[in-house]
């Protein structure tokens, strides 16, 4: 019988060195005169795991993990082929990982088990029912679907997606309109969209083309980051398979209408991620940002309606269509609907994606998931949502993951990322570099946020240097009040915060 | 050559990206040379172009070494040592950031996040991302990478 044996593709498999191992792989097998068929998986995003090499067996995948290329020897010897599975790296069926096990995937239900680029593989996982049911559907009727998932976007700022698309879908039909995916996933902690595309592009296709089908705009783009190349490879050859398949194109699925995707990459500006400078970039000039209103929803790429969605938001969509709006709802806390996927990286043991309904706390994926720090040491300090949120300190971790319970905090989930300190982290150069980045990501555009971040990288170097730091201190905290209150995005904005959660809860670390 | 390039992709709408990122591909960076021809066949100001060239940090106007190394200085690498691996790569290279080094090998760049949070820290050579990054693990990859390059070399001599 063909041995299928799965070795992932996804950045993080790569960056520990899944290439390696599967071209070993594949050498014992020919040396032992074995077939096999070696599959280039996704990953399932257990990633202390990687590279996370999978048998297929009678009863399931078996998984061996983390491979390096020196254990596969002694792996094929204690006999990898077979699944046998009393070698140390043996982690049993893959399932069965409770890390797996405890989460709730509804959008990266396919991440690890397929191969990426299969059409088959997605179809019969599922892939494309949601396109299906679009094409079958009046554009309102999807809306109202979406409406009533309560999908709010995924990329940060939570804003309510069926609303968005309304919008879009009101505006006359005889135009030009656009959707645009904002895959420049540029927070620290934060690759869930990454993931997505890696492992599961056709997903982003088929939510994309669903809300092109929607709204009736007939071109999207795709504007992804110029630090992840390999989603880049994947997206192009995906994109140009689905439109062989009659996914994408002229006449999607025979429903008489157009869509055509295009990936555009970026080039390395943090400030690209703000929506409105993401379009000017698109559009070919610097990103400044633009001010709003008008929204991009009505005056968006070259001046057309537009609906601008994160990856994740996009890639929720297809299961709604599929499995109705009310299904994905039934999942979440509050105003909080649906599913998060978090992502948990930093000082961690076991990081990963995690995607779970909102009202986790953070301690059960800090504990229960993350197993602790990968020093070992106490933790100090856990930044969610990314540079610019909060520095949470312990006494808040027991907290939902919920929009609104964050915000009472001063806090936020932005996009999901969780990245974790232990005890030796400097929360004075934690600070400081959340005003250093300010400095070089800026737009440039208005002036809090060009000149601030500048003024607060010195005044922190002065109270660091033990220069008046009282003073300093009070004159830092007005800087901030000063970004908050008169910047023009969330860049300039949202600085200030991770600045003064660190004032607020390690002010020790600051004065220090 | 830049003629070929724009003529090729000046059609698309917000064509400017598109035509540095090829112009950019093909020669490492972006040519002064280039600016007027890329401003006149897209009906820009050379300022326009240069403005644009200078905004975003992956575009380049100077030449690089052989390979590109660029180390993560963003938040979850810190939380892993990211601040030692960026001292021990600068030393190691004899560089600082936006320099290349003296044999001309390696340009290194800092980076925001490779989306490779969960093994930091994390680096990129090219377009290979390396994860779990020690200095150790620089070091080995540096030598690496400069004997291939060396073999390569000397291979081709015979």
């Amino acid at each position: 019988m063909l041995k299928r044996i799965y070795v992932p593709c996804d950045t993080t498999a790569l960056s520990m060195g899944a290439d390696k191992v599967a071209k070993l792989i594949e050498r014992h097998a020919n040396a032992r005169g074995l077939e096999i068929e070696l599959v280039r998986n996704g990953s399932r995003g257990l990633f202390w795991l990687e590279p996370l090499v999978e048998v297929e067996t009678d009863s399931g995948r078996i998984g061996f993990g983390p491979v390096e290329a020196h254990d596969v020897d002694a792996l094929v010897d204690a006999g990898l082929f077979e699944g046998k599975s009393d070698h140390p790296l043996c982690l049993g069926m893959v399932e069965d990982i409770s890390y797996l096990k405890l989460q709730q995937r509804l959008t990266f239900s396919r991440i690890g088990i397929t191969d990426p680029l299969s059409i088959a593989d997605y179809r019969s996982h599922g892939g494309f029912v949601g396109l299906e049911q679009a094409v079958s559907l009046s554009p309102q009727a999807i809306v109202d679907e979406v409406k009533a998932s309560g999908l709010r976007g995924r990329g940060g700022a939570a804003f309510p997606t069926g609303i968005k698309w309304q919008t879009v879908h009101d505006e006359p039909w005889q135009q030009q309109k656009y959707i645009v995916c904002n895959a420049d996933e540029g927070d620290s902690g934060t690759f869930a969209d990454r993931l997505a595309m890696e492992c599961d592009p056709y997903m982003l296709i088929e939510g994309m083309t669903i809300a092109g089908l929607a709204v009736g705009a007939t071109q999207g783009f795709i504007y992804l980051r110029s630090e992840y190349p390999v989603a880049h490879r994947i997206l192009n050859e995906a994109i140009s398979r689905a439109e062989a398949e009659g996914y994408l194109g002229r006449d999607v699925r025979g429903s008489g209408r157009a869509f055509h995707l295009e990936v555009r990459l970026a080039a390395g500006a943090y400030i690209c991620g703000e929506e409105t400078s993401l379009l000017e970039s698109l559009e070919g000039k610097r990103g400044l940002v633009r001010a709003k209103p008008p929204l991009p929803a009505i005056k968006g790429l070259f001046g057309q309606p537009t609906v601008v969605n994160n990856v994740l938001s996009f890639a929720a969509v297809p299961f709604i269509l599929a499995k109705g709006g009310q299904t994905y709802a039934d999942y979440g806390m509050g105003k909080s609907r649906g599913t998060l996927p978090i992502q948990l990286a930093g000082n961690i043991r076991r990081g990963g994606l995690i995607e779970l309904a909102f009202g986790v706390s953070l301690r059960e994926i800090l504990e229960d998931f993350g197993g602790g720090t990968f020093t070992g040491r106490p933790m100090k300090a856990v930044q969610v949502g990314g540079p610019l949120m909060a520095y949470m300190p312990q006494n808040q971790w027991d907290t939902p993951m919920d929009y609104e319970a964050f915000a009472q905090l001063g806090a936020g989930i932005g996009h999901g990322g969780v990245v974790v300190f232990d005890d030796t982290v400097d929360m004075g150069e934690q600070a400081r570099f959340a005003m250093e980045f300010c400095t070089v990501e800026s737009c440039g555009k208005c002036t809090p946020c060009r000149i601030g971040s500048v003024r607060g990288l010195e005044v922190i170097d002065r109270i660091r240097a033990g220069e008046s730091p009282e003073a300093n201190l009070v004159l830092l905290e007005e800087l901030c009040e000063t970004m908050v209150d008169g910047s023009l995005c969330a860049m300039g904005g949202m600085t200030p915060f991770p600045v003064q959660s660190v004032m607020k809860y390690f002010p020790d670390d600051l004065t220090a | 050559m830049i003629e070929r390039i724009v003529e090729g992709l000046k059609h698309k709408p917000g064509a400017l990206l598109p035509i540095l990122h090829s112009v950019q591909d093909h020669f490492g960076y972006i040519p002064e040379s280039s600016v007027p021809i890329i401003a006149e066949k897209l009906q820009l100001s050379r300022a326009e172009v240069h403005g644009v060239i200078s905004f975003y940090h992956h575009f380049r106007s100077h030449p690089v070494g052989c390979r590109v190394v660029h180390v993560c200085r963003a938040e979850a690498c810190q939380a892993m040592g990211g601040r030692t691996l960026e001292e021990h790569v600068k030393a190691r290279l004899g560089v600082d950031y936006h320099g290349t080094s003296s044999d001309n090998e390696f340009t290194l760049e800092p980076v925001y996040c490779l989306g490779n949070c969960a093994c930091a820290p994390s680096i990129r050579v090219n377009d290979d991302i390396h994860g779990r990054v020690t200095p150790q693990k620089f070091d080995r990859l540096v030598d690496e990478l400069t004997t291939t390059a060396l073999d390569f070399v000397q291979a081709k001599g015979h």
